[in-house]
């Protein structure tokens, strides 16, 4: 059973403003029936100082990573994480989070991995939610577990992996990190721990369009003139083309892939979640430093 | 020096948070954030003296005093939305302050990984905390060399 849309004017821009709902919308359907609210955070316990009522707690590490391969879960690990928070395949769920909606988007992407189909952000998050006065609770949410399907896990539409990168070479790809990150110039001092890549810049043609930019002061999405601005006249975006957005683990990326794919209606949108981490410590792949985006190497 | 001792304040912290089930953890790591101290009046007015620790996701500012007996203050500060960084840094605080310097250094670099937490709140994390109690470190061997 789904929850009927927000018909927000504000949405009506997007490309799918099915995919958002507001503060606003979201208080009056609290509680109603086929609805699940899930909070997801970057830090592990900002749930637990007060989340919004009846809302269940998704962590991006502890739940939706593999404990031990590099990978998101598999189909059965999901039905019952999922399933134990109360949601059913036919659930309309609506996530926010903490950081203009970072982790939240992370969570959207994954649910999207497996197919589910009905899957909203809150626009503005956590921090926009508690700044207009919304409740806030910190009773514990004790949903009542239901069955969801085993679903297999679908990573060729949405997932690009390295091969799948170097392929695209030539194609556009959004770099959503820092400006340092992006030049290489961001050094780590010494005797501080390493950044988890042993190489630093960017993928050969990368735009560098850091992932907030999507996101205005009070950590709504800009409308959708601005996001056309930014990606398409900035970043030099075209319909038609596929598009690859990474970052550092693919995180961040989850935000502009939520907005090349959800609210500009780019078709074939990617998020390379191995990111620079991968990138930057693999051997032999092409990197580019500085703060232009660089030749595509020929082959 | 390379011997490493655990002291008895960060030994209780370590064997209390053993001693509880994973959510329990979490719920104990929110108390600690919770009891993270205000900074002393003296030091309020001077966020230039503190050091971003880069290595935690969200802001957290350590500082570190030592007295004339050779004896460690520790303070930090961190936003109340960032309450893992929170947690990690108030159970430094209550663990090292008032050791003696050459304790503090002996605290071994992995304690952070000992204490039960990298499975309820992930490795990932765990590293913000193993970078506060490294920057701490080196707080207190460069005060310790400023008076020498």
């Amino acid at each position: 059973m789904t929850v009927e849309n927000d018909r927000s004017e504000k949405f009506a821009g997007y490309a799918h403003p099915e995919r958002l709902v507001s503060g606003e919308w979201l208080e009056a359907h609290l509680g109603e029936p086929g609805l699940v609210v899930v909070e997801s955070d970057e830090d592990v316990l900002l749930y637990e100082t007060g989340h919004i009522p009846g809302a269940v707690k998704i962590d991006w590490h502890t739940d939706l990573n593999d404990p031990v391969l590099r990978d998101y879960i598999e189909g059965p690990a999901f039905a019952e994480l999922v399933g134990g928070k109360g949601i059913s395949r036919d659930s309309t769920v609506v996530i926010y989070g903490d950081k203009n909606n970072w982790w939240a988007a992370y969570a959207l992407w994954v649910f999207t991995l497996f197919g589910h189909e009905d899957v909203r952000l809150l626009d503005g998050g956590r921090d926009l939610w508690i700044a207009e006065g919304r409740p806030i609770t910190t009773e514990r949410t004790t949903p009542d577990a239901v069955d969801y399907p085993v679903v297999e896990r679908h990573d060729d539409e949405i997932r690009a992996f390295k091969d799948d990168v170097l392929a695209h070479l030539g194609h556009p790809l959004i770099d959503v990190r820092s400006p340092e990150e992006y030049s290489g110039e961001r050094t780590t001092a010494p005797a501080y721990p390493e950044e988890g890549a042993l190489r630093a810049g960017h993928i050969p043609s990368a735009a560098n369009v850091p992932w907030a930019k999507a996101a205005a002061e009070d950590g709504t999405f800009r409308p959708v003139a601005q996001l056309d601005a930014i990606y398409r006249e900035g970043a030099g975006l075209a319909e038609g083309e596929p598009v690859i957005a990474y970052c550092r683990i693919g995180e961040r990326s989850s935000h502009t892939w939520f907005v090349l794919k959800h609210l500009l209606g780019f078709e074939d949108v990617r998020n390379y979640d191995g990111s620079w981490t991968e990138w930057g410590s693999t051997v032999r792949v092409p990197i580019v430093k500085g703060s232009e985006p660089g030749e595509v190497p020929a082959r | 020096m390379t011997e490493t001792t655990l002291p008895e304040s960060l030994a209780g912290i370590r064997d209390d948070f053993l001693a509880l089930g994973q959510r329990e953890r979490l719920e104990m790591l929110l108390e600690f954030s919770n009891e993270l101290p205000e900074l002393p009046e003296r030091y309020q007015e001077h966020p230039d003296l503190f050091e971003r620790v880069e290595e935690c996701q969200s802001p957290v500012f350590i500082f570190v005093e030592v007295s004339d007996e050779g004896i460690v203050h520790l303070f930090a500060t961190a936003p109340r939305e960032a309450p893992t960084t929170r947690g990690f840094a108030s159970i430094l605080v209550q663990g090292i302050d008032g050791l003696s310097v050459d304790e503090v250094l002996a605290i071994p670099d992995d304690f952070p990984n000992t204490i039960g937490l990298t499975e309820a709140v992930s490795p990932l994390r765990i590293r913000g905390m193993t970078a506060l109690l490294g920057r701490t470190k080196r707080q207190v061997r460069a005060r310790v060399t400023a008076k020498d």
